[in-house]
């Protein structure tokens, strides 16, 4: 059976929506209830960049379970979404911490005995497959992943002759997540959403989304958003929650704000590399059950380690 | 008197050399991104380097390298950001001469693989997977910089993540992938390109001090060394100075 749904069901699961101009401001604590188990949850930003880690942060402190996760490119995140049992299953183009610690072993563990899933498709692939999603359309053409062994993993895409040209093309279905986990610079309490630099595939995964949650580094007023509608890429309309979270990325990096603290990444990636297994498990205990609040993993973190994050961060916009 | 180096420097300084002015270069993490900064410093300032992250025109600061291409770090002095997807689409649509990739495995037609080692239903190893290298592969000529060991120059890779000719001869069309294709791959011990008619990859030259059956011994596949195959030129030291100014804490080229 498809995974795509029909015109009509995706058009009603929108107009059930409450789209209204209001406040939406939550607790991070309480974006788990936005999230059922066994959903499917796009996650934003790419590798180790805008990642929403304090929202995934969340959904492993509340045991959420089976969730099926997609990214354009996934990163120590994945290793925490397995280990935790949130996910047995990543949809993604791109798996391991980051180039800079090679293959991740947590990934490998769980993958190679079975455990869990991680499903691979192309980058362009994965960003039509939600540019389809937003778009409302059921699939879109792509002229890669054609002749690869990544296609023959996936019966889901279909390869066409084009009615035009008469062309090979390959059809990859849409992906609209249940829910789609989005970090931003700043929104507005109604969610209006202004992402500086890189904007990887988050317009397309909040249009495609059935809901979205924000968490941003800070929120501001409406008033702020108007100076500047130019920087605005999400519009509120799409936006069903957002939760206000400083460092919402750490470790990993937010543009013009902070760069991924290298350190922590570095103390993670030696503990996982020795044993992946009680490695990732001492990790979550210690940095995501343990700490009473979001502040208390950031004080692990260490503040000589966010202030250094934090001035690299800020130097993108030095001339 | 050839400069010392390692293997890496030498990878990134020829790879380097590959790249034209003018060229607009897709490069992934790693010696592409390093050797297209490099060029970009020595002969070809008007290169215009494009990254997965959603970068068009990018000038990596000496020192900051990015620990990936979808980091901050990769959009300094560039002259656009733009959405992954975008950056991508340039491919499809044509706007790009060369891709640059790094490779763990490649095959007698150039096939790459960085997905499974072993059976992909019951892998010895998963590997990290395709990100954009299978885009990459399948939209533009490509250059590829990797070690060469026998390990990772097999007949056959056991997955093709990112296509190059395929079986070889039309496959590649015959798959729907009428454009682009691997062109040139380089290592520390020569530089190959493909055969024309059979898409079989060909020594082109070998480095100094390196023997054909040096290279022949570290792979997996019979290489046929016609006379006409040279010898690369060296690092010069002003390549290496300006390679090591580059990345001073070492990240890529150990």
């Amino acid at each position: 059976m498809s995974s795509v749904k029909s015109y009509e069901r995706l058009r009603k699961d929108l107009a059930e929506r409450d789209r209204s101009l209001r406040e939406k401001v939550v607790a991070l604590k309480d974006i788990a209830s936005f999230v059922r188990d066994g959903d499917t949850v796009g996650i934003g930003g790419s590798t180790m960049s805008r990642t929403p880690m304090a929202l995934i942060w969340s959904l492993i402190r509340a045991k959420r379970k089976k969730l099926k996760c997609c990214r354009s490119i996934t990163s120590s995140d994945g290793d925490l979404l397995f280990a935790s049992a949130v996910s047995d299953h990543i949809v993604t183009s791109w798996f391991s911490q980051s180039i800079l610690w090679g293959v991740s072993k947590v990934m490998r563990h769980y993958v190679e005995s079975g455990k869990a899933q991680f499903e691979e498709w192309s980058h362009l692939a994965m960003g039509m497959r939600l540019r389809a999603g937003a778009m409302g359309v059921p699939f879109l053409p792509i002229r890669t992943m054609l002749g690869s062994d990544v296609l023959k993993q996936r019966p889901e895409a279909k390869e066409f002759d084009c009615p035009f040209t008469g062309e090979k093309l390959l059809l990859v279905p849409a992906l609209n997540p249940d829910i789609a986990l989005i970090h931003v610079q700043r929104c507005d309490p109604y969610g209006n959403a202004q992402i500086d630099g890189l904007q990887f595939m988050d317009i397309d995964l909040a249009l495609a989304a059935n809901k979205v949650i924000l968490s941003s580094e800070r929120i501001v007023a409406n008033d702020q958003i108007r100076r500047a509608p130019d920087q605005t890429k999400i519009p509120f309309f799409t936006v069903d929650a957002i939760v206000e979270v400083p460092y919402g990325s750490a470790p990993h990096e937010c543009y013009g704000v902070y760069e991924p603290m290298i350190r922590h990444m570095e103390y993670y990636v030696d503990r996982i590399n020795k044993d992946p297994v009680e490695g990732v498990k001492e990790y979550l205990d210690r940095f995501i059950y343990e700490p009473k609040s979001w502040s208390e993993f950031l004080d692990l973190i260490g503040l000589e380690e966010l202030l250094t994050a934090t001035r690299a961060g800020n130097s993108i916009y030095d001339a | 008197m050839t400069p010392k180096c390692t293997a890496n420097e030498l990878l990134a300084i020829l790879s380097a050399r590959q790249l034209k002015d003018g060229m607009v270069v897709f490069a992934g993490v790693g010696i592409p991104l390093l050797a297209a900064t490099l060029a970009q410093r020595l002969h070809c300032p008007g290169l215009t380097i494009l990254f997965e992250g959603g970068v068009i025109g990018a000038f990596v600061e000496p020192g900051k390298l990015p620990p990936s291409t979808n980091d901050q770090r990769c959009t300094v002095r560039a002259n656009m950001v733009l959405g992954s997807a975008e950056v991508l689409l340039l491919l499809q649509r044509g706007y790009v001469d060369v891709g640059f990739m790094g490779g763990a495995q490649i095959d007698q037609y150039g096939n790459l693989n960085s997905s499974f080692i072993g059976d992909p239903k019951q892998p010895k190893i998963r590997l990290p997977g395709s990100g954009g290298g299978n885009d990459i592969a399948s939209l533009t000529n490509m250059i590829v910089a990797m070690k060469h060991e026998k390990r990772r120059f097999v007949e056959n890779v056991d997955f093709i993540t990112s296509p190059g000719w395929i079986h070889g001869g039309e496959s590649r069309r015959e798959s729907g992938l009428p454009l682009g294709g691997m062109r040139c791959v380089i290592t520390e011990l020569a530089i190959f390109d493909f055969d024309a008619k059979t898409r079989r990859m060909k020594p082109l030259a070998l480095n100094l001090g390196v023997t054909a059956e040096q290279v022949q011994a570290n792979t997996g596949f019979k290489l046929e060394f016609d006379s006409a195959v040279g010898v690369t030129e060296p690092p010069t030291e002003h390549e290496l100075a300006a390679l090591r100014g580059l990345d001073p804490e070492r990240l890529y080229i150990d």
